[in-house]
């Protein structure tokens, strides 16, 4: 989708891009530039306050080395949350929290001018980068003042943590001494494994929603307690409410999630009882969702959200509760200093810390581990397959180029004149005239249920699909959306006015190849990938896209203006 | 994506086996907008149907909000079997309990899901169970007090295709 107001905004960033001197083809010059204003140190900076510290990262999503992300350009909110963060982007975003353009902070947070700075500040994240940034404050802080928590989605997203089974995350991550996770994509790896996994941890997996089917018990432990800088803190987990719904339940059978506002509740109860001075919900709900949470149920002093992949420079405030969003991929780290006195925080300070690559030194056990994790696979993730004109991206509202090159792998590898792409959150970024590798496809496509399906569907059925997944996204309810985008179609237009409700939203319907109306009646062939149903078959998504991209030998993608947005 | 739509709908299905349990899910799911007891959506024809079953149970009295506590997923993991438990607030004494509470769900072909009966020996106006929903549709809950009063509460839960998440 592009909008007159994106228009605006390519033409803005092409005039931007001569005062930058990483496209002035100083090359390495450039980055040097920009870096004498990026050091460490201060990165890093920090005034510490009060007695407690919280360290967050979430949403990593098997990212080990250090990537490119493009950020959201669209990043609607409706009801309550509609212009309120994190649902703002480009300038309003800049604006509301004060950052200039084009600095470093921009590059960051935002989609604007992201291929020129992109040159000037390379990329961002790598565990070994934030195991430096987790020691330092360890080290300032005093490791009995600090509690580092991982949000979840930590261990699938590239090739890697797919072939291991979440191995490699876990084998990384331990050695970061996490306190504490919850999860949601780990679930997709299947009750057993993700059992096993838990084992080997060597620090809780905090889960109060998931209960076993059968007798309504608890799976996971629903809270622990710690004793940081004199303070009784209680950790509550909150995985995703709605993985059975959004990911394959056949891969959980036995265990029911949901909010179970309830069970928060409950909990939160309990652990005040039992003594708790703060309480922080390491939750995996998704940033809507812990907003109406924390407005609806008293005595969470914290919330480190996830899910939805918000990177925010403040920490939200909702009534007396906190909310902090961490951003993906690891591109940030979370520091939280709270002042906890007479059973209450009393004061805070948050910075939301960018990693950036070139700025901070890797931590060299880290560093040992990661290429330990990827010496089996280094090879083939290195390998080109072909080279890409345009940026690829996926995060955002409605399209990104890199489903755009996937739902033209899927048309034409397999024959069908719609495809279907999920909106998943996740996937890292290429930039115009570099390579596209194994690693980068597997970034956007490493799930352990790929098969490309293909079959025929008629047109009313391709409208119930696009209404379902839209109320995913924009119920104005946040309790019954899903956090993730909307469905990517390729072959298929449609106008969509996000205001109305569920079966209003999708209009103006279109077969892209013959220009026709998408008739309800009508059936055409569609192929898609990331069924949740068992027992799908089909060559897996990766094979195809690299088919496709080896075929093309050099990518060049058309702006995307098949979607039409209104409602706003 | 992302589908359990061909559950649904599924004519021609290349590439993927179509087993029993699948087949029989088909009708589950559907995206049904509901409306009872003033809840906006399209009206259903079972809303006439549940409207007559309120009214008979509550003997002609508009139910008040409150004192009823239904807890429902928001989404249904899955329709075949969603957990349902009710909650009445009361002291349960034989000068004061709920006699009768009526489940009604009112997207299904019928509306009545369940009933349950208590008395002060109850000690406690406490029942769950599962039940099955065919589409998207609100659930409600009314309780009816020794006194005659009536009291309600009500939640809408999703039924949806599935996928796509995160």
């Amino acid at each position: 989708m592009i909008t007159r107001r994106e228009i605006l905004q390519v033409g803005a960033a092409t005039a931007a891009l001569a005062s930058l001197p990483g496209s002035l083809g100083l090359g390495p010059l450039g980055r040097a530039f920009a870096q004498q204003r990026l050091t460490e140190a201060e990165l890093l900076a920090f005034e510490p306050l009060g007695n407690v510290t919280l360290l967050h990262v979430a949403d990593v999503h098997g990212q080990l080395v250090p990537v490119h992300f493009r950020e959201p350009s669209v990043n609607l909110g409706v009801g309550d949350a509609k212009g309120q963060p994190p649902h703002l982007t480009g300038k309003a975003f800049l604006e509301r929290f004060g950052i200039p353009e084009k600095t470093a902070a921009a590059y960051a947070l935002t989609a604007d001018d992201f291929e020129a700075l992109a040159k000037s500040y390379g990329r961002i994240g790598g565990l070994d980068r934030l195991a430096t940034a987790v020691k330092s404050v360890r080290a300032a802080r005093g490791d009995d003042k600090v509690l580092m928590l991982d949000g979840g989605d930590t261990w699938q997203g590239s090739l890697g943590a797919n072939r291991t089974r979440g191995q490699d995350m876990v084998d990384c991550f331990k050695l970061l001494k996490p306190d504490a996770m919850t999860g949601h994509w780990e679930f997709t790896y299947g009750e057993a494994r993700v059992k096993e996994l838990v084992d080997q941890l060597g620090f809780p997996f905090l889960a109060l929603n998931v209960r076993d089917t059968e007798w309504n018990e608890p799976v996971f432990a629903p809270y622990k307690m710690f004793e940081k800088g004199g303070v009784k803190v209680a950790v509550l987990g909150q995985a995703f409410p709605y993985t059975p719904v959004a990911n394959p339940r056949w891969m959980m059978p036995k265990w029911s999630f949901g909010i179970r506002e309830e069970e928060v509740r409950a909990t939160v109860a309990k652990a005040r009882a039992e003594g708790a001075q703060l309480v922080v919900l390491l939750s995996h709900n998704g940033f809507d969702v812990d907003r109406k949470l924390a407005s609806r149920v008293a005595g969470i002093d914290v919330i480190l959200t996830g899910h939805t992949h918000d990177a925010l420079p403040v920490a939200v405030a909702v009534g007396k509760t906190l909310l902090v969003a961490s951003g993906s991929h690891g591109k940030f780290l979370s520091r939280l200093d709270l002042d906890v006195r007479n059973g209450a925080v009393q004061g805070f300070r948050y910075k939301l810390i960018p990693l950036f690559a070139d700025a901070i030194r890797p931590d060299p056990e880290m560093r040992a581990a990661i290429e330990k994790a990827r010496a089996p696979f280094a090879g083939e993730l290195a390998r080109v397959v072909g080279h890409s004109e345009s940026l690829l991206y996926r995060r955002g509202n409605f399209n990104g180029t890199f489903d755009d090159l996937i739902c033209d792998a899927l048309m034409a590898e397999r024959d069908a004149e719609i495809a279907l792409s999920p909106g998943f959150r996740w996937g890292t970024s290429v930039l115009p005239g570099a390579p596209i590798t194994v690693e980068d496809i597997h970034n956007a496509t490493a799930i352990t249920y790929p098969q490309v399906y293909r079959m025929k569907m008629t047109g009313e059925r391709l409208k119930e699909i696009l209404e379902d997944v839209a109320d995913n996204l924009f119920n104005p309810d946040p309790y019954y959306q899903q956090g993730g985008d909307m469905v990517r179609c390729g072959g298929l237009g449609y106008a969509i006015d996000v205001s109305q409700p569920i079966g209003r939203r999708i209009q103006r319907m279109t077969h892209l190849k013959s220009g026709k109306a998408i008739e309800p009646g009508t059936e055409y062939v569609v192929a898609g990938w990331a069924s949740v149903n068992e027992g799908t078959e089909g060559p897996p998504v990766w094979e195809l896209v690299e088919r496709h991209v080896a075929a093309q030998k050099t990518v060049r993608l058309q702006l995307n203006s098949t979607v039409t947005v209104t409602g706003l | 994506m992302c589908l359990a739509a061909r559950e649904r709908f599924g004519k021609e299905i290349e590439d993927m086996r179509f087993n029993r349990r699948q087949a029989m899910a088909i009708g589950i799911g559907g995206l049904a907008g509901a409306s009872l007891l003033g809840v906006s959506g399209p009206a259903l024809a079972d809303k006439k149907e549940a409207d007559e079953a309120i009214a008979k149970f509550t003997g002609g009295k508009t139910p008040i909000m409150g004192k009823v506590k239904l807890e429902l997923p928001e989404i249904a993991e899955n329709g075949n079997t969603v957990p349902i438990a009710i909650t009445v607030e009361s002291p349960m004494t034989a000068a004061s309990h709920v006699t009768e509470v009526l489940v009604l769900a009112d997207g299904n072909p019928r509306p009545g899901v369940a009933s349950f009966r208590f008395s002060p020996a109850s000690g406690v106006a406490e029942a769950s169970t599962r039940i099955r929903l065919a589409a998207t549709q609100n659930i409600v809950a009314i309780a009816k007090m020794n006194d005659g009063s009536v009291f309600m509460d009500s939640k809408q839960v999703k039924v949806t295709i599935g996928g796509c998440g995160g």
